[in-house]
C-alpha cells in the first residue's frame, strides 16, 4: 500500500468506525437505562452478539478505546495465532474481532496498529489460514512477522522468581500501547489458555518455560510488561483436545468476550466462564499471590452486558 | 532457416528455462514454485525417467520428448533444458568477456572416463542404488548449487534489508529464520560449482563431454540423429572461425569435421561461418561420413555385456530392494528408522527415486525437510529427510509431493495426508520434565494436531500419554519437546508408510445458556 491509499483508507476507516461508534453509542443508551460512568469498570464482560458487536458496546463502558489509545501512538496487538487451523476451529483468536480492534485504535488516532504472534506452527500459514492476516489488512493494521531471533532483544523480568530474563519481540518493546488479544482455550500444559498463557508468544525461547516450571514462568512473565488492556475472546471456546484442537466437535458456541485493564482479572473471570475455579488454574493462582492483579472478582466493578 | 535466428532461439530458451529454474529455488515467499515447479522440472531427463517408473502420467513424459528432440537434431537438452549447462554457459561467457583472446579449442574426448562413469550410472541405477545420480545427475546438482548455496546467500540479503527497515518499524519484508545447516550438502554444491566453475572457464562444455552421465547418454543417441549439424567442405575457407566458438570443442578444423556427439546444439557456429557453411543435414543420405564411426566389436560386447548384467542384476535385486538406514548410535532409545516425508511411499521407494534435487528441501515452508547425511545410509547421501531437530511437517501441507519431480515423493490429496503414518511415536518417561522435575510441561500434547499425545493426570501434574494408532509422525512433539540433548518424545520412521486412524468424538455436550447471568 502506497502512502495515499493508506491515507484514503484510513480517512474512510475512521470516518466509517467513527459513525459505527456514534451509532452504537446511540443505540446503547437506549438499551441501557441503568447508570454507569465509563473508565470506572475494571472489566467488562459481555455476551450474545457477534465479535465485533460485542467489542464495540463493551469498550462503551471504557469510555471508547480513546481512554487507552491517544492520538499519534503506537499500538501492538497480540492475538493467538499460534495454529494452521481455520477460524472455524477455534484454535486462534477470532478474525473479526482482531479487525475491530484494529479499527477502534485507527479510529482513536493511533499512528500504527502491528499485529503478530511468535506462532507454533509455520507463522506464514498461521496468518493466512487464521484470517488474521487478511483481517488485519482489511482494517489498515500492519502484521509483522514473529518468526525471526532478530527481532527479539533481551529483557530482564525484574520480579520473576523463575524466568528471570527473556527475549522480547522488538514490537512490545517499543509501542506505547500493548493490546493482548487470547483466545479462551483449553491447554494441555497450563489447563486453560487465556491473557497471561498467551504472552508466551511474545518471547522467543519458550522452550525454557516448559523446561523451568512452566505455570511460575507464565505469572513470572506477567510481571514484565502488563498489557494496557487485555481483550479475551471466548466466541467459539475450545473445550478440549487444546490448545491445538482436532475437529470443530472440540468447540462450544458461548458468544462471550472479556475486556479488562487487569491480566489478572481477565484471566480469573475467563476461567470461571470455561468453568473452572481459577484458584486451581496455577499460573493465575501465583500471579494473584505475586500482586500482579486480582484474582478475587468480588473486589472489582464488573460491567456485565447481556444482549 | 535463417542460422542467426536458430542461435537466439537457443538462448531465449535457454534463458526462460534458467529463470523459470532460478525462480523455483530461490523464491522466498513460497508462492512462484508450486506454480513454476512442473515447468521446470517436467523436461528433466532423469528425473522424468524416475517419475514414469513411480507413476504412470503425461506428467511423467518429459523424458520421452528429450529422446525424440535428440534423435531428430542432437543434444538440445544439453543446449537449452539442462540448468547445469545454463549455468556453465554464463560462466564461460563471462570468462570470455574477461578475456578476448579466450577461444575455444577442440577437446580432448576421455572416452574411457565419459563411458565409465555412464556405466556405473547405469549399473548402480538397475542394482537399486540412486547414489550415482545423486551424485552426478545434472539437474539435480545445479538444484543442489541453488537450494544449499545460493539460495541462503539470497536469504542473508534479504534479512539484512528486512532488519534495516524493521529498525526504522517498516515490516514490508520479513526475515527468514534458517535453522537447518547440512556441511554434507554445502560441501557437496562447493565442489561440484567449483569443478564446473574451472572445467567451463578454461573448456567450456568439457563437464558435459566428460563427466555428466546424461550428456553421454544423449551423445549416443545423437549418433543416430536424423538431421546433424555438419561442415559444407566445398564452402569451407578455414577461417576457423568456428572452432573458436564451439563451447562443447566438437570441432576439428584440420579434418573440417564436427563431432556431433558432442556438440550441445548451441549454433554458435552456424552464426559465425562467414560462407554459411554450417547447417543441419540430414544424415539419412550421409549415412554417417561426416562422422568418423569405427565399429569396435570389443566395445559393442562390453556394452552388451554391461546391460545383460545390470538387467540381470536387477531382476534379482528388485525382490530384495531393502535400504535400512541406520542412524549411529550413542545412547538407547535412538531412532531405528530414519522419517522419509509423506507421500514417499516408503524409504525404499524414497531412495530408489530420489535425486537429490533438493526441489523440496527450498520448498518446504517448515524447513523440516533437510538434506540427510548417513541417515538413509552411504548410498542415499543427501537425500532429504525428516529433521525433526530442526522443524515439524505441517499438518495440512502438500507442497513437497506437488514439487518432486522424480515421484519420489508423490503428491497427495488434504485427506490422504492427513493419516499417512510416517512414523511412529515413542515417549521415554524417564527423560521427561513432569517425571524429573515434577513440573508441568505438555509441550509435546500441545503440538500434536491429531492429539496422539494427550496429558493425562500424573503425581499432581500432567504425563503425556502416547496412542500410536492415531499418529500420523509429523514431529511436532519431539520438535517441542524441551528436554536435551536427547528428547522424551520422539518419532521412530516407518519404512514402509502405514495409515493412521481417525480419531472421531461426540460432539461436546455443553448447553450455553445466552441469557443466563455471568458465573461471576
Amino acid at each position: 500500500m502506497d502512502r495515499r491509499d493508506f491515507l484514503k483508507k484510513s480517512v474512510f476507516l475512521g470516518a466509517t468506525a467513527g459513525l459505527a461508534g456514534s451509532l452504537g453509542s446511540l443505540t446503547n443508551v437506549l438499551a441501557n437505562t441503568k447508570f454507569y460512568s465509563p473508565k470506572s469498570y475494571d472489566l467488562v464482560a459481555i455476551k450474545g452478539g457477534e465479535p465485533a458487536v460485542m467489542f464495540d458496546k463493551a469498550m462503551e463502558s471504557f469510555g471508547g478505546m480513546k481512554s487507552f489509545v491517544k492520538k499519534g501512538q503506537s499500538v501492538v496487538i497480540k492475538p493467538n495465532i499460534g495454529w494452521d487451523v481455520t477460524p472455524e476451529r477455534g484454535g486462534d483468536t477470532n478474525p473479526q474481532l482482531v479487525k475491530q480492534i484494529i479499527k477502534h485504535c485507527l479510529n482513536a488516532g493511533a499512528k500504527d496498529v502491528y499485529v503478530f504472534d511468535h506462532t507454533c506452527d509455520y507463522w506464514k500459514k498461521c496468518y493466512s489460514n487464521s484470517g488474521i492476516e487478511k483481517a488485519v489488512n482489511d482494517a489498515g493494521g500492519k502484521i509483522v512477522s514473529g518468526e525471526s531471533e532478530g527481532y527479539y532483544n533481551d529483557v530482564q523480568v525484574k520480579s520473576g522468581s523463575t524466568l528471570k530474563n527473556a527475549k522480547v519481540h522488538e514490537l512490545i518493546l517499543n509501542s506505547d500501547v500493548f493490546i493482548n488479544v487470547p483466545v479462551l482455550k483449553h491447554h494441555s500444559s497450563s489447563g486453560i489458555t487465556i491473557g497471561m498463557k498467551n504472552l508466551m508468544g511474545v518471547v522467543w525461547d519458550r522452550r525454557f518455560w516448559h523446561q523451568n516450571n512452566l505455570q511460575q514462568c507464565i505469572a513470572d512473565f506477567a510481571s514484565y510488561r502488563k498489557p494496557n488492556l487485555t481483550i479475551v475472546d471466548a466466541y467459539n471456546v475450545m473445550k478440549r483436545n487444546g490448545p491445538r484442537g482436532v475437529s470443530k466437535e472440540d468447540l462450544i458456541t458461548m458468544k462471550s468476550l472479556i475486556i479488562s485493564r487487569d491480566l489478572v482479572a481477565a484471566d480469573a473471570a475467563a476461567a470461571k466462564l470455561f468453568g473452572t475455579d481459577p484458584e486451581k488454574v496455577d499460573y493465575i493462582r501465583i500471579a494473584n499471590e505475586m500482586k500482579l492483579g486480582v484474582m478475587d472478582l468480588n473486589k472489582l466493578s464488573i460491567n456485565r452486558i447481556i444482549m | 532457416m535463417n542460422s542467426a535466428l536458430l542461435k537466439k532461439i537457443r538462448i531465449g530458451v535457454s534463458a526462460l528455462f534458467f529463470i523459470l529454474f532460478t525462480f523455483a529455488y530461490l523464491d522466498l515467499s513460497g508462492f512462484a514454485v508450486q506454480k513454476l515447479s512442473v515447468y521446470v522440472t517436467y523436461l528433466q531427463f532423469i528425473p522424468s525417467i524416475l517419475k514414469l517408473l513411480s507413476i504412470i502420467s503425461i506428467a511423467a513424459t518429459g523424458f520421452i520428448i528429450v529422446t525424440v528432440l535428440t534423435f531428430l537434431f542432437g543434444r538440445v537438452y544439453c543446449s537449452s533444458i539442462c540448468p547445469m549447462g545454463t549455468l556453465q554457459d554464463i560462466i564461460s561467457f563471462f570468462a570470455r568477456k574477461l578475456n578476448n583472446k579466450k577461444y575455444f579449442r577442440l577437446n580432448k574426448e576421455y572416452k574411457f572416463l565419459k563411458y565409465s562413469l555412464l556405466a556405473v550410472t547405469v549399473i548402480s541405477f538397475f542394482s537399486g542404488s540412486l547414489i550415482i545420480i545423486d551424485l552426478l545427475d545434472p539437474y539435480s546438482n545445479t538444484g543442489k548449487i541453488f537450494s544449499n548455496l545460493f539460495r541462503p546467500v539470497l536469504i542473508l540479503v534479504n534479512n539484512f534489508i528486512a532488519f534495516t527497515f524493521g529498525k526504522a518499524n517498516i515490516y514490508f519484508l520479513y526475515p527468514i529464520e534458517t535453522n537447518g545447516f547440512s556441511i554434507a550438502a554445502i560441501g557437496f554444491s562447493l565442489i561440484i560449482l567449483g569443478t564446473i566453475g574451472i572445467m567451463s572457464y578454461m573448456k567450456g562444455r568439457l563437464f558435459c563431454n566428460t563427466i555428466c552421465p546424461v550428456g553421454t547418454l544423449l551423445g549416443l543417441f545423437s549418433r543416430y540423429s536424423m538431421f546433424k549439424i555438419s561442415i559444407d567442405k566445398g564452402a569451407c575457407i578455414s577461417c576457423n572461425l568456428c572452432e573458436r566458438v564451439c563451447k562443447a570443442g566438437c570441432i576439428d578444423k584440420k579434418n573440417k569435421l564436427i563431432y556431433f556427439e558432442r556438440c550441445v546444439s548451441c549454433f554458435n557456429c552456424f552464426e559465425v561461418c562467414p560462407k554459411g557453411g554450417i547447417s543441419y543435414t540430414t544424415s539419412i543420405k550421409q549415412t554417417g561420413n561426416d562422422t568418423p564411426v569405427k565399429i569396435d566389436n570389443k566395445k559393442r560386447e562390453f556394452i552388451s555385456k554391461t546391460f545383460l548384467y545390470a538387467f540381470g542384476l536387477t531382476t534379482i535385486s528388485f525382490g530384495q530392494i531393502k535400504i535400512i538406514p541406520k542412524k549411529l548410535s550413542k545412547i538407547q532409545n535412538l531412532k531405528k528408522n530414519t522419517v522419509s516425508p509423506p507421500g514417499s511411499k516408503s524409504i525404499s521407494h524414497f531412495a530408489g527415486k530420489c535425486t537429490a534435487c533438493h526441489l523440496c528441501v527450498s520448498a518446504c515452508p517448515a524447513q523440516v525437510l533437510q538434506p540427510s547425511l548417513w541417515e538413509y545410509g552411504f548410498t542415499g547421501i543427501l537425500q532429504p529427510f525428516m529433521d525433526y531437530k530442526v522443524s515439524y511437517c505441517n499438518h495440512d501441507c502438500l507442497i513437497c509431493g506437488q514439487v518432486c519431480p522424480t515421484g519420489a515423493i508423490l503428491p497427495l490429496t488434504i485427506e490422504q495426508k492427513k493419516f499417512i503414518q510416517i512414523g511412529k511415536v515413542n515417549f521415554i518417561k524417564d527423560n521427561c520434565i513432569v517425571e524429573t522435575e515434577g513440573t508441568e510441561c505438555g509441550a509435546c500434547s500441545e503440538h500434536c494436531p491429531t492429539k496422539a499425545v494427550q496429558m493425562v493426570p500424573y503425581k499432581n501434574q500432567h504425563l503425556p500419554e502416547i496412542h500410536t494408532e492415531y499418529c500420523v509422525g509429523c514431529g511436532a512433539c519431539e520438535f517441542a519437546c524441551p528436554v536435551k540433548p536427547y528428547k522424551a518424545i520422539y518419532v521412530d520412521g516407518n519404512p514402509v508408510h502405514q495409515t493412521a486412524k481417525e480419531k472421531i468424538e461426540e460432539k461436546i455436550k455443553q448447553k450455553v445458556d445466552l441469557k443466563s447471568d455471568f458465573p461471576f
